[in-house]
């Protein structure tokens, strides 16, 4: 950002977890193989909440069907891995890659396509009108969750990771796991690609822009529904990527996922204030880490940490770490 | 009289005031004018579903604000009474204390959330409430010695309310006269008490001004009325009923787990009614859960004889399977939503509006 | 041909050189009627926007001025009546269409980006641009000789600007391409003296390239400066067009129209 005094704080708040942490896990290694685990997560839940955030920013259309897509892009996942067992099950991580990013790319274009229609028929007749918003996406998510259980089945699909790709490596005495690490990459390419466009294309300035004032927007000239489609669709097609993270990070996919993430996303977004792509990515670690860390420390805790860490961060910041301004 | 019974809130409608007449008579006499344990329990749940929806009404109909912490209300009512005579026995005392401790619980929770609400935006606040709900959802699954995990608690009642006890040996109108009959006709008063006492809640001065606030809060704020104190009361009142829908359950079905009364399912169902009976009516929660409750105890069977019916169409079969009737539910959602935005109650009155209008009876 | 107004109130004696005889309407707004929500707002504006003139659109606070902007930006659909640019009717057009037949819109708020830099600001508004390098240099450095705020804060976010500086900043962005239309309003508001005097020189120099304005202006010292043409508008409707030179030497009219005691 070119901005001169940029606000560090909610950016100091993630390392600033991680190391109050340390003494409480005590070993190092332990730490490490947990704080990676953290960002993880973390990073897969941005990738899913990155759409969501900005489709609110935007377009002040609250989404709560996003989980529909986490759900369709992992069943599509199983779908499309389970065809291609011989490359699944090849030791060779170059092989399992081969597997695996087309099942990223079809998961992303049928949560995309879904989206298309999600936003034509489910959203857009409810612009501006937040209460029947949140009714209405609710139901959509209801019949779209319905729809898989006709399609995919009703109960709990494995969706075991490639063969290369499973274990760990050691790093002293911590044992990462790979898939963890792989998704972070992921992760973070997502985050680059994402903060590269809306920075340094016009494309990402009209976005940037439309968030702040919609009407200004378009009384430039831009047409900002045809915008707003294809932000809505990217970002179906982002938690569609993020559901295959996802599915293949606990190894399996159950119709309810959708409900389930749908809940740790709304908590990041709410952390990172509405709208705010940085807010969504450092929520997200939040969320993440502290996740694994509760899940360590004191396991019965773990969903009410979250909403702890929601409500320390609202009494801070009502708006979230980063507000858009202009709302 | 009847006009301050019903607190001046009157149907405003011919066809709904007869419409709430046979609904009201139909559930007054349903044991004897429906026989069988299932027609039995679908007008059980009718009363509950009536309480619920109605509670859930006063929050968003009249006060305008979206919370899915509703069903976290409806649990504590249910757990309290399964807690309470799970440790402490069938007895009346059990009861007492499983509802008082539950009404505390409920008010105490009602007042940090609403008091919370001061903080964030609408917005925020029905994502926080969905947050909430959800742990608490876990919590009872995990809290295993207390609330029986994710199997529940079974429980006994006392005597008099539980199905064994027989106040006499042969049969009334068709109908043995025996625990259940005297849980239902419990039901059955605390409902209607309960439904006329929130009436009354909404036409005081007290409802007015939080309609005042869901119409505009600033204007609100602005002529002096303390919007956050009137919200919080209102998220209280409405928690408070919620809890008492819950104990109702509990004692209808002497079983409570985490399925039963904290899913989300119920929430969207409360949702789905209060939608399609008319928000901020009162009396859509009446139609509503009557509506509802029969088509979801009647729509499976429908479901499955459509499904036998187009076995060659296997994709058709499968859509129209009764285990999908979550997915037609859902249709008629979203339909309702855009169609009948203001519900069957909002429709009626339209109607009967527009006969005044014209100078026909209405 | 008269080319003041269509419907005036008093009888017109243009000296022969304030206005272009030859000029016509670029913009005609006929029997135009705005419902905000329940309310009446405009009730039937006829108004016509001379080609290459500076139009004021005076009035008191609550006239409906600032709503016929909006109208004319499509930001509101009038309930009726007709809008007309260069020939063609925009009635029923959309906001961005608007925008696209080249019509720039400063609005009351100055519709800063205020997270965005000048540099973006300035980029967005330049439709054909698709980065910085493809803005035409040339343009830029005439507007930087009008406005300099815009070169020394380039890189700077908008939001830091001063009220002037940002007011600078908004006609500046609605020019950083050609445009046939510029609507803006209340440009002078709230700015230190000296700033409206390079305001008004830009004006000056973008009539003299051509360029049609439309502008709302309280202030009718600054008014009086620039305009060529006037409508004075009350209670939605235009009540008074004429030139501008017209109601500067007529002192009894501008007192019963605008309340001045001159």
């Amino acid at each position: 950002m070119n901005n001169p005094d940029f606000d560090w704080m909610p950016v100091a708040l993630v390392p600033l977890l991680a190391l109050l942490v340390l003494p409480l896990i005590g070993s190092g290694s332990t730490w490490l193989t947990l704080t990676v685990a953290g960002l993880a997560m973390g990073l897969i839940i941005f990738v899913i909440a990155s759409g969501l955030t900005l489709v609110f920013g935007l377009m002040d259309v609250l989404n709560f069907g996003h989980g529909l897509f986490i759900a369709l892009g992992a069943f599509v996942a199983t779908t499309v891995l389970g065809s291609m067992s011989d490359w699944t099950m090849s030791d060779q991580l170059w092989r399992n890659m081969v597997a695996v990013f087309p099942a990223m790319l079809v998961a992303m274009a049928v949560a995309g396509a879904v989206g298309l229609a999600f936003e034509r028929f489910i959203v857009k007749p409810v612009y501006g009108q937040h209460l029947k918003q949140i009714l209405i996406t609710m139901g959509g998510m209801i019949i779209g969750e319905e729809l898989i259980k006709v399609i995919w089945g009703p109960q709990q699909i494995p969706l075991p990771l490639p063969e290369a790709m499973r274990g760990s490596i050691l790093i002293g005495d911590a044992a990462i796991e790979k898939y963890r690490i792989i998704a972070v990459v992921v992760g973070l390419v997502v985050f680059g690609a994402l903060v590269w466009t809306l920075n340094k294309t016009k494309i990402g300035l009209l976005i940037r822009a439309g968030v702040q004032d919609r009407e200004m927007v378009e009384s430039l000239g831009y047409r900002i529904r045809r915008l707003f489609i294809g932000v809505f669709v990217m970002g179906s097609a982002l938690a569609g990527l993020g559901g295959v993270m996802w599915g293949l990070y606990q190894q399996t996919v159950t119709p309810q996922m959708g409900a389930q993430v749908n809940v740790l996303i709304f908590i990041v977004i709410i952390i990172g204030g509405l709208g705010s792509t940085a807010g969504a990515l450092i929520g997200a670690l939040l969320v993440g880490l502290m996740a694994n860390y509760t899940g360590y420390l004191a396991p019965k805790v773990a969903l009410f940490s979250n909403i702890a860490l929601m409500a320390a961060i609202l009494l801070w910041r009502p708006q979230g770490v980063y507000p858009v301004t202009n709302r | 009289m009847l006009t301050r019974l019903l607190s001046n809130d009157l149907p405003r409608s011919r066809t709904l005031a007869m419409l709430l007449l046979v609904l009201l008579l139909g559930l007054a006499f349903a044991p004897f004018l429906f026989p069988g344990v299932k027609a039995l329990n679908v007008a059980a749940k009718v009363l509950i579903f009536i309480v619920l929806v109605a509670s859930f009404d006063l929050l968003l109909g009249y006060t305008g604000i979206v919370s899915f912490a509703h069903t976290m209300f409806f649990g504590i009512g249910a757990y309290g009474i399964a807690i309470a005579t799970t440790r402490m026995g069938p007895t009346w005392e059990a009861l007492a204390v499983g509802l008082g401790c539950a009404l505390v619980l409920s008010f105490l929770l009602a007042l940090v959330i609403g008091l919370f609400s001061l903080r964030v935006r609408a917005i925020f606040f029905a994502m926080i409430t969905l947050a909430v709900a959800s742990a608490f959802l876990t919590l009872a699954s995990q809290l295993s010695e207390f609330t029986g995990g994710e199997d529940g608690l079974t429980f006994k009642l006392p005597e008099i309310l539980s199905p064994s006890f027989e106040f006499m040996d042969e049969k009334f109108l068709g109908v043995m006269l025996d625990g259940r009959l005297v849980t239902y006709y419990l039901l059955f008063v605390l409902a209607v008490a309960l439904l006329l006492t929130l009436l009354r809640i909404v036409n005081s001065p007290f409802g007015r001004v939080l309609q005042a606030i869901r119409e505009n809060e600033f204007r609100a704020e602005a002529i002096g009325y303390r919007v956050v104190v009137y919200r919080t009361i209102s998220s209280i009142l409405s928690a408070l009923f919620a809890c008492v829908a819950g104990a109702m359950l509990a004692l209808w079905l002497r079983y409570n787990g985490p399925d039963t009364s904290l899913s989300f399912e119920i929430m969207m169902d409360v949702l789905l009614i209060v939608v399609i009976g008319g928000m901020g009516t009162m009396y859509g929660a009446v139609v509503g859960a009557t509506l509802f409750m029969v088509a979801q105890s009647y729509l499976q069977d429908l479901l499955r004889l459509g499904s036998e019916a187009t076995a060659a169409l296997p994709w058709l079969s499968a859509l129209l399977s009764p285990q999908r009737w979550l997915l037609w539910l859902g249709v008629l959602f979203v339909l309702s939503v855009y169609y009948f935005p203001t519900g069957v109650v909002g429709r009626l009155r339209l109607r009967s509006a527009r006969k005044i209008s014209l100078g026909l009876p209405s | 041909m008269s080319a003041a107004g269509p419907l005036p109130t008093v009888a017109q004696r243009s000296p022969p050189d304030a206005v272009n005889p030859m000029s016509q309407a670029l913009l005609t707004l006929s029997g135009v009627h705005t419902h905000i929500g329940p309310y009446h707002i405009l009730h039937g504006v006829d108004l016509s926007v001379p080609k290459a003139q500076v139009t004021l659109l005076l009035g008191r606070n609550g006239a409906g001025k600032t709503t016929t902007l909006r109208t004319i930006m499509g930001l509101w659909r009038a309930s009726a009546g007709t809008l007309t640019f260069a020939g063609r009717d925009i009635t029923a057009l959309s906001t961005p269409e608007i925008a696209e037949r080249n019509i720039a819109y400063v609005p009351e708020n100055m519709g800063i980006f205020a997270d965005l830099t000048v540099r973006e600001n300035m980029l967005l508004a330049a439709r054909s641009a698709a980065s910085e390098k493809q803005m035409d240099t040339q343009r830029l450095d005439w507007i930087f000789g009008l406005f300099p705020a815009v070169q020394k804060f380039w890189n700077y976010p908008a939001g830091k600007l001063s009220g002037g500086q940002k007011q600078m900043l908004a006609v500046a962005r609605s020019i950083v391409e050609p445009r046939e239309l510029l609507i803006v309003d209340e440009p002078s508001k709230g700015l230190a003296p000296s700033i409206i005097n390079n305001m008004s020189n830009a004006f000056a120099e973008l009539k003299a390239t051509g360029v049609t304005i439309l502008l709302v202006e309280q202030n009718f010292n600054f008014a009086q400066k620039i305009g060529d043409t006037v409508a004075v508008m009350d209670n939605g409707v235009v009540v008074h067009s004429g030139s501008m030179q017209e109601l500067n030497q007529d002192a009894a009219l501008q007192k019963s129209l605008l309340g001045l005691a001159l």
